[in-house]
């Protein structure tokens, strides 16, 4: 059954939110999002390449030979991973500096993988992008969501200013990786609490 | 054979295209890439040893050949005379390199300031190299004639406590600076002088 694009486009969104429904790409969620920025700059790195990706993958579908698919995407994702590296340090320094590690580690992210494999490959252009943009879309959604609850809670600031005043003190257990995934675990359950009604 | 063929064929020019991308990628953000690193990593140490030089350093700045490498100087005024140079060195931490910004002074042939640029040493323990003022300030007003040893191993400066090796570190990128000013002096006296008008 063909969905319409903006089905492809939707689905990112809710039904297949990575780290929420699919619970994949979990490195980056757990390790970036100490801070709400951290999380948009993570999740929007990740959408171009995932959309990049998509696009190449699928147009070149009838040509690769499946025996070495993974192999084809492999070189397709490192290329755009080290185009958005460089980018990131040519034009946000400060973010590049904070991210680190984790923006080479987006080749490894079995979420775009996941995407070139289980759809651009099988679908066009078009819904593949939708499909990349979706994603990607509901990436930084959900890294900004995570985010922001860990900034909130564990340094009483967002975007580095302070929220509650000088009287609060910061739970900095939530900034720390039991926290992440204390945070993630909650917001899955609320997810599903909501989502079986 | 003709699968195998077409397989080294797709892979091959797969990568080609690929080499072929990231090779433009990078030139073209090579010297934007440099100047943020100069802006966010380098430029507050340089601020700091040569703080109250009347030029801008980041302006000022020139490269030499040391063997095979390639180091920026950063020159600095005081009164109208080129009185200070500053250039980054590297030594071997507790974890991978540091980088320390050295100041000399070359009428008096003597350090005027070193500050750490960029480490990935403990943080709270060997971080403090960079964030402690105390302990970069033992290395003011030194000579440059011989190297730079922490009490322990028979020299002058106080390491810094629980991380011997971070400030042996230091100490080790402060002699890696005196052996290139004093390699480099003439050629360096040289080139100054087209900054003394």
């Amino acid at each position: 059954m063909a969905k319409s694009i903006t089905q492809e486009f939707v689905k990112g969104l809710w039904a297949e939110i990575p780290p929420f429904r699919l619970v994949l790409g979990l490195c980056p969620v757990l390790a970036v999002t100490k801070t709400v920025e951290n999380g948009i700059g993570m999740g929007l790195a990740t959408t171009f390449v995932l959309i990049c990706s998509n696009i190449l993958v699928s147009m070149l579908r009838s040509i690769i030979p499946t025996k070495i698919r993974i192999a084809c995407f492999i070189i397709i994702i490192a290329t755009f991973v080290t185009v958005v590296e460089l980018l990131m340090q040519a034009f946000t320094y400060p973010l590049f500096l904070k991210l680190g590690i984790f923006i080479p580690l987006i080749v490894v992210n079995c979420i775009v993988l996941g995407r070139a494999e289980a759809f651009a490959f099988k679908n066009p252009v078009i819904p593949s992008t939708a499909d990349g943009l979706g994603i990607g879309v509901g990436f930084t959604l959900s890294l900004a969501a995570i985010g922001l609850v860990r900034e909130i809670i564990g340094t009483g600031a967002l975007f580095g200013v302070s929220l509650f005043g000088a009287d609060y003190q910061p739970f900095a257990f939530m900034v720390e990786a039991p926290g992440a995934f204390i945070c993630l675990g909650l917001m899955l359950c609320i997810m599903n609490l909501v989502g079986n009604k | 054979m003709r699968d195998l063929i077409n397989m080294v064929l797709v892979l091959t020019i797969l990568s080609a295209f690929s080499g072929g991308i990231l090779a433009s990628v990078k030139q073209n953000t090579s010297e934007k890439i440099e100047f943020q690193q100069l802006k966010f990593e380098k430029a507050p140490a340089i601020k700091e040893i040569l703080a109250g030089c009347s030029n801008d350093p980041m302006i000022d700045r020139f490269k030499l050949k040391d063997g095979e490498k390639e180091i920026s100087f950063f020159v600095g005024k005081f009164d109208g005379r080129v009185k200070a140079i500053a250039f980054e060195t590297y030594g071997k931490g507790f974890e991978g390199n540091i980088g320390l910004m050295v100041g000399v002074d070359i009428e008096t042939r003597s350090l005027i300031g070193v500050g750490v640029t960029t480490h990935s040493e403990t943080p709270g323990v060997g971080s403090k190299a960079k964030t402690d003022p105390k302990f970069a300030a033992q290395f003011k007003d030194l000579p440059v004639a011989e190297g730079f040893k922490v009490k322990p191993d028979g020299g002058v400066i106080d390491a810094l406590s629980g991380a011997t090796i971070t400030s042996r570190g230091v100490c080790l990128a402060a002699t890696d600076a005196v052996n290139i000013y004093n390699r480099l002096e003439n050629k360096l006296k040289e080139k100054l002088k087209a900054y003394s008008k």
